[in-house]
């Protein structure tokens, strides 16, 4: 399988991406693809530092992409994603998964998302006009991880 | 001597991203306990221990870890990524 991991402060060219993963799926017949972007919450954020814990967080999403090729037979999986200063409708990150059929591509990249959310250390802070506050993890994304 | 790293609020509430320090503490949570001893900042970030995660050597790790052999152990608020 090809495992793409990438934790980056750089801006990603979404569509260059997708097209890149596309172009290198040994034969998959099914490409799933998400982009998560800051939402401007009503106008309301002003930015988002994305801090996260260098080496932790590559080894955490590899594993996380090793679980799911475990899971699913994917022929490549790509998890990109971000740290730094970033403004509202920003890509933040991105995974892509490739399969032969369609269902193990969609339900592989579910399972990357719901683990990065809560088991890849990444923190993030919002400023805006009330000042900065850090992101509360939702109970919600730890129950997420209850149906794999 | 074992790196401790501290992120987000708890990075915020100690004062700084890492440091080391000389302990005998054979668990984390012995560790824990020792710093809090230290100083108020640490007895501010070390307050409610279900608002934290732990990692020791890079893997997330319960409270109750030993620390024989570790050299990094990092503290930090439930992950919010994606």
């Amino acid at each position: 399988m090809v495992r793409d991991i990438r934790v980056q402060a750089e801006p990603f060219d979404y569509g260059a991406e997708c097209a890149a993963f596309a172009a290198r799926t040994e034969g998959a017949g099914a490409v799933v693809t998400f982009l998560g972007l800051v939402r401007d919450d009503g106008g309301r954020l002003t930015r988002m530092e994305i801090e996260h814990y260098p080496g932790m967080t590559e080894s955490a999403l590899d594993k996380i992409a090793g679980e799911a090729a475990g899971r699913w037979p994917l022929s490549a999986c790509l998890v990109l994603h971000r740290h730094g200063s970033l403004r509202p409708g920003e890509p933040i990150m991105m995974v892509a998964t490739a399969s032969r059929h369609r269902q193990a591509a969609f339900e592989a990249a579910e399972f990357l998302m719901d683990y990065l959310k809560s088991r890849a250390p990444f923190w993030k802070k919002e400023y805006g006009a009330d000042g900065a506050a850090w992101v509360a993890a939702k109970d919600e994304d730890e129950a997420a991880l209850t149906r794999w | 001597m074992i790196d401790l790293l501290y992120f987000a609020w708890v990075r915020e509430r100690i004062g700084l991203p890492r440091e080391r320090v000389e302990t005998r503490a054979e668990t984390v949570m012995d560790l824990i306990e020792e710093l809090k001893a230290r100083e108020d900042r640490y007895q501010a970030a070390f307050a409610d221990l279900r608002a934290l995660r732990v990692a020791v050597d890079q893997e997330l790790a319960d409270f109750t870890a030993p620390l024989s052999g570790v050299r990094e152990v990092a503290f930090f608020p439930p992950m919010t990524g994606g």
